[in-house]
């Protein structure tokens, strides 16, 4: 059995958000606005952390890709009252929008806040509404929503591997961020697989686990060298 | 002879508020009704546009619905734990008090689990937690609790109401047929009085543990969550403690207003009002004891993401409520009551106040301070929550509904069990 996992690089990441926008192309995130984006309501299952070191003039910019890392003994899943959230056999954490009723628990447990909730009705002002893509549920107002893990591409990749006969190749199968990112920062495969790349990375003395203490098994590594000594900046609004 | 005579005075001062109608009370209605139907408007406004009419946001994601919703479940153990110990122990002066706080309790449950309903972001979805449950979730051990503490005390509000049932049976101008439907066929017999009493004692020890439940599965909704200053194993008795503690507070401001209101003077009187007063400083004294306990041991830990919320609280953004707070729970309530000069019916009210108000504000800082600052530090204060005009108006909608049931109660029902205060007459002057 497949198990999806995800080694992100921060060494290579630029921080340039490429990834952001292409998830937000990918699966319909909504946008929305500068307004209630101010007020803390922005939905993006992909964020860039910025983490500063240093002191003025001397500075250096750490950046992080953030989403949700699939957690093999999610926290979200066991507060959900409706099982709108649960792990599926290849470790996605998947949501299920029709079941969800909203009571925003999953987003509390979270403790890396990477679920979210959709405070109004998603719109798209004309013409990106002809961006949306066909292979993602447009979701509405009331629900939670999270990072698939781009499960659209997996199915994509899956059915043309059995179409071929022959099993998914590693590499074969890149979400959106991962495709996007212009300096490879991002390794998508399966961690059952021993001879895949992100298994091997997973395997890097250069990885770490994020909140590993937690005991929640995330499927996604970070590779760094050393510590960060940076100080935590405020989240960028704009 | 002489003890009929008094029997009949007693009823007939019990009964006056169902049976005479004055233009206070339909004054009381219409205002009421205002207030209920501005947060009538706010919620088809907030159905409307979404939760985004209000002020929660990424990461607060919970607000003062959850407030309220811990609030008056917290204020519905006045109660029936109250009455239920208190009938267990033998405590005579309780007689004319029990009614007074087991309404609060059925109206407190009733105001409190219908937040959920302006909490979800899919109310028309209510259902589903009870047709498909997970049972690993902290939220449905809260459908259980509540259900379970709501079918018992409309149980325990019910039982000793059967007698009076039957005198308004026999003795009400109008609404007959409703009495004598819910007087179950009472004549006051030995066999009955006998059955009664039986049932009552049951209920009254079934309902302690319950109660006790409800408020620890309450407060297992934040502390099963990894969230800083949530995740914490005091959390089941600090709440049960705070519960019982604003429920005395939100039942002492009841007795003052309906004593007044009802002239019920004779039956509420300084005695109730001093031995409950004593309860509060008890309370508030256990209450500072678990807060103390709570905020010393995340301050000793000195855990980064715990330390936040801590100091949020004792200095930050958060500090005006916390230290109000620790002035109404704790130190008014001893300087008030404390001392028998101040410990009078006035004095209770007033200490009794700024505990609700405490309370209310304890509520609010666990749940908003610990959520504005989760796990992930890039998401400290990334969003801060202050209160919509929708969120007020419908809390100002849910008090006003609470004193409507309570209004509408006392139209239908006496408010104090009168075959109790006759059993017992040497404590009705209290």
């Amino acid at each position: 059995m497949t198990e999806w996992g995800m080694a992100i690089d921060v060494d290579r990441c630029t921080g340039c958000e490429a990834c952001v926008v292409a998830c937000r192309g990918e699966n319909n995130v909504p946008v929305t606005g500068p307004v209630e984006s101010s007020r803390g309501r922005t939905i993006e299952w992909l964020r860039i952390e910025r983490y500063m070191e240093g002191a003025f003039p001397d500075v250096r910019m750490r950046f992080k890709p953030v989403l949700c890392v699939h957690c093999d003994n999610a926290p979200c899943v066991k507060v959900c009252p409706v099982s709108a959230t649960y792990e599926t056999p290849q470790g996605l954490n998947a949501q299920i929008h029709p079941r969800c009723i909203g009571t925003r628990a999953c987003a509390h447990a979270c403790p890396y806040t990477i679920r979210f909730f959709n405070w109004s009705e998603p719109s798209w002002e004309s013409p990106l509404e002809q961006t949306i893509n066909p292979d993602v549920a447009v979701r509405w107002k009331g629900i939670m929503e999270k990072c698939t893990f781009c499960v659209q591409r997996i199915r994509r990749g899956e059915d043309t591997a059995k179409e071929e006969e022959r099993p998914v190749r590693d590499g074969e199968v890149d979400p959106a961020c991962a495709q996007s990112c212009p300096t490879r920062a991002i390794t998508f495969g399966d961690l059952e697989d021993p001879d895949s790349v992100v298994a091997q990375l997973f395997k890097s003395p250069r990885a770490e686990l994020p909140l590993a203490d937690l005991g929640t098994g995330p499927r996604v590594a970070y590779l760094q060298e050393g510590e960060w000594r940076g100080s935590v900046r405020a989240r960028s609004r704009d | 002879m002489e003890a009929s005579e008094r029997d009949r005075e007693i009823e007939d001062s019990l009964l006056r508020h169902v049976f005479e109608t004055g233009r206070g009370f339909y004054l009381t209605v219409a205002a009421l009704l205002t207030i209920i139907a501005f947060g009538g408007l706010a919620w088809m406004e907030q159905l409307q546009g979404g939760l985004g009419v209000a002020g929660m946001n990424q990461p607060v994601y919970w607000g003062l619905y959850i407030t309220n919703y811990i609030f008056f479940i917290g204020i519905s153990h006045a109660g029936t734990l109250i009455s239920a110990i208190l009938r267990l122990t033998g405590a005579e002066w309780r007689r004319p008090i029990t009614r007074v706080a087991e309404v609060i309790t059925v109206v407190a449950l009733i105001m409190g689990s219908s937040n959920i309903l302006w909490h979800l972001g899919r109310p028309e979805l209510i259902y589903l937690p009870l047709i498909e449950p997970q049972f690993l979730s902290p939220l449905i051990w809260d459908v259980g609790a509540i259900s379970l503490y709501m079918t018992g005390s409309i149980v325990y509000l019910y039982l000793p109401l059967i007698p009076d049932l039957a005198l308004l049976r026999d003795r009400s101008p109008r609404l007959r047929g409703l009495y004598k439907l819910l007087a179950l066929g009472w004549t006051g017999t030995e066999r009955q009085h006998a059955r009664l009493e039986k049932a009552i004692s049951i209920m009254a020890v079934a309902i302690i543990p319950i109660a006790v439940s409800v408020h620890t599965v309450v407060s297992w909704t934040l502390a099963m969550m990894l969230v800083p200053m949530w995740h914490t194993a005091i959390f089941g008795p600090y709440f049960v403690v705070g519960a019982i503690f604003s429920g005395i507070a939100a039942l002492m401001i009841a007795m003052a207003i309906l004593r007044k209101v009802f002239h019920l003077e004779k039956f509420l009187g300084a005695l109730q009002f001093n031995n409950l007063s004593l309860l509060l400083v008890t309370m508030s004294c256990l209450w500072a004891y678990f807060t103390l306990a709570e905020h010393l041991t995340a301050w000793y830990g000195n855990e980064h993401a715990e330390m936040a919320v801590l100091s949020s609280r004792l200095t930050g953004a958060f500090a005006p409520y916390f230290w109000g707070m620790v002035i109404a729970c704790f130190v008014m309530p001893l300087a008030i009551l404390g001392p028998k000069k101040t410990r009078t019916i006035t004095g209770s009210v007033v200490a009794s106040t700024f505990v609700l108000m405490g309370m209310w504000l304890e509520r609010f800082i666990i749940v908003v301070s610990s959520a504005s600052h989760p796990r992930s530090q890039q998401m400290w204060d990334a969003g801060t929550y202050s209160p919509s005009t929708v969120e007020i108006a419908i809390t100002a909608a849910e008090f006003a509904a609470f004193i409507l049931c309570y209004v509408l109660f006392a139209k239908l029902f006496p408010l104090v069990s009168i075959w109790e205060v006759k059993e017992a007459p040497e404590v009705e002057a209290g």
